[in-house]
């Protein structure tokens, strides 16, 4: 076996016990990389001689004594991160060159639990998208099949995890950019309650949405990622100063007493019969492994994508003003005024959704239209997280699929954007909700594509996830299944 | 509904894009399918439903007002496209 193709739980126990170093686990991962990134293109920066240099230093700290929780693994993560040592991109050109002063407090968590940052991953730009196609640089490809895409906008942390070119990565998550790619690739991916994770560097797209997840090759390395990625930051006022509980004592063999809703709404038109088949199967796991299934309502869930694509944009078109050419990132050089250098630095440095994106969201929230719409969406928002509040009376997690259909072929979408907006139907609402949500691996279509379940909770109940994640995965019988990719 | 190409060069101007004549175009249309999609929240009657914008409830945050070690100024101007060590450089702005 490849040192690449080890769980982060699996390589911290290698590390842990003498039989390999961080510098032979760093080596395999880069040459890993460097065998199969030119068909899968998951990174958008790489950075071999400074993670060289880290393993070296973690080797050195392990035999100090003292070695942090992850010390001596490599990781990536997707560039929406600031990182004191890489350029962080944000999957834009505006943002080319752009090192940031500081880490973001995830980073530095991960950094200072000893662990390695090989590079940064690619996405769609500023995280609009659903395909990951939107990225100024490269478009992630599906592992399993050439020509596919991974998903988005976390699409180069998933491919990452899928390809094994990390042994753990980073994502964010606004209406479900950690969970579909994680779906689409076959691995898996958490989107924590909304202010469970420090968002402190996370370069803002919709900030009552936004949330930092993690994507890994199993449900133990996401309850181990979340352990030391939890909890409350200073810097951050939205995230919660709420205990950190060991989220690997969550992984119970056994669902004993555990109430499993079914929504009938997320089983509804469109959704592909070989992903409601194999979400089915899953279902029937978590009965056999004694979790009680009934059927729930969330009644207002065909009302999210609309939700959802005002509030967004809306709340993005503000955050990205700060992108003006002053400060950092792309400057047009051939301004006359002030005011021209905004303009030209602006429509030169955001690409295609981006723009789309800007100008949705100053619509929805100006004069004569704020009430129509703005306002609409946020007062619909507060029927789709009273249902969830119904709901989670009656049971502990929802369970249906992440997406409508596995993996399309890269390009297909590409000039529907509205069809697109609608395949992210079965995520939105968690991050409306402000409730955590995750994609487990639950099987495979006829053609070889991945599908996912989604597993939702009530705030601050991601112990009950991974519960029952781990449950699926020890019964559905593919863990471990990795693409060929020679 | 009918958005028209005015109101997208109006929105265009407020957000400072510059946008060419086929964009407008092609973002007239997209603006107008997105936004006749969202028309759909008017099935839903929402008199009297409060507004969501924050998840958990959590009312404003405070922290002690002490000093700490901030940004220098060197890292804080160190990704400015124009810069003299003290200050960000723009075009004039005023005339």
């Amino acid at each position: 076996m490849e040192f690449f193709s080890l769980t982060l739980a699996q390589a911290k126990e290698q590390l842990e016990q003498g039989n390999i170093t961080s510098v032979q686990l760093t080596e395999s991962i880069l040459s890993r990389i460097a065998a199969v990134e030119p068909r899968v293109k998951a990174f958008i920066t790489l950075d071999q001689d400074g993670a060289l240099a880290q393993a070296e230093a973690a080797d050195r700290q392990r035999r100090a004594g003292g070695a942090g929780e992850l010390c001596g693994l490599p990781l990536a993560v997707k560039d929406v991160l600031c990182t004191s040592t890489m350029r962080t991109t944000c999957g834009s050109k505006i943002l080319e060159n752009f090192v940031p002063p500081y880490d973001a407090t995830v980073i530095k968590k991960l950094k200072d639990a000893g662990a390695i940052i090989v590079g940064k991953l690619a996405m769609d730009e500023f995280a609009m998208g659903s395909t990951s196609e939107n990225c100024a640089y490269n478009v992630p490809e599906n592992p399993w099949k050439p020509g596919y895409v991974a998903g988005g906008s976390s699409g180069g942390s998933a491919v990452a995890m899928a390809a094994d070119e990390s042994l753990a990565s980073l994502g964010s998550d606004t209406g479900g950019s950690i969970r579909q790619p994680a779906s689409l690739c076959g691995v898996v991916g958490m989107k924590p309650t909304y202010g469970r994770v420090s968002r402190y560097g996370l370069v803002a797209f919709a900030s009552s949405l936004d949330q930092v997840g993690p994507l890994t090759k199993d449900v133990r390395d996401c309850a181990l990622m979340m352990n030391v990625i939890s909890g409350h930051d200073q810097r951050d006022s939205t995230s919660v100063d709420t205990p950190v509980p060991d989220y690997t004592a969550a992984l119970k063999d056994g669902l004993k007493g555990v109430r499993i809703g079914i929504p009938p709404e997320y089983f509804g038109q469109g959704l592909d019969p070989e992903v409601e088949q194999v979400v089915r199967t899953g279902i029937e796991m978590l009965r056999e492994a004694g979790a009680e299934i009934k059927e729930v309502s969330l009644p207002h869930t065909e009302y999210c994508v609309a939700v959802y694509y005002l509030i967004a944009p809306a709340e993005a078109s503000s955050n990205l003003s700060r992108f003006d050419g002053v400060r950092y990132g792309y400057r047009a050089g051939d301004a006359g005024s002030l005011v021209d250098m905004y303009s030209k630095t602006r429509s030169r440095g955001f690409g295609d959704e981006v723009k789309r994106r800007i100008l949705i969201g100053t619509y929805a929230l100006s004069a004569g239209y704020y009430d129509a719409y703005y306002k609409k969406a946020s007062q619909v928002r507060t029927l789709i997280r009273d249902d969830f509040k119904t709901v989670f009376d009656q049971c502990d997690l929802v369970v249906s699929p992440v997406t409508p259909t596995p993996a399309w072929m890269i390009g297909e979408k590409a000039d529907d954007p509205l069809a697109l907006y609608l395949s992210d139907i079965l995520t939105i609402s968690a991050n409306l909700a402000g409730i955590p949500g995750l994609s487990v691996p639950a099987g495979f279509s006829s053609s070889g594509l991945p599908i996912g379940m989604q597993m939702q909770a009530a705030h601050f109940n991601e112990e009950i996830l991974l519960r029952a994640a781990w449950n699926l995965e020890q019964r559905a019988g593919i863990k471990g299944r990795r693409p060929e990719l020679g | 509904m009918k958005i028209t190409r005015k109101e997208v060069e109006h929105v265009a101007r407020l957000v400072r894009l510059e946008l060419q004549p086929e964009e407008v175009e092609r973002m007239t249309t997209l603006l107008d399918t997105i936004l006749s999609y969202a028309a759909k929240l008017d099935e839903l009657d929402t008199s009297g439903v409060a507004v969501t914008t924050h998840t958990l409830g959590t009312d404003n945050v405070f922290r002690d007002d002490l000093v700490h070690e901030a940004l220098n100024r060197e890292l804080a101007l160190a990704n400015g496209p124009d810069q003299n060590g003290e200050a960000f450089v723009v075009p004039r702005i005023i005339s």
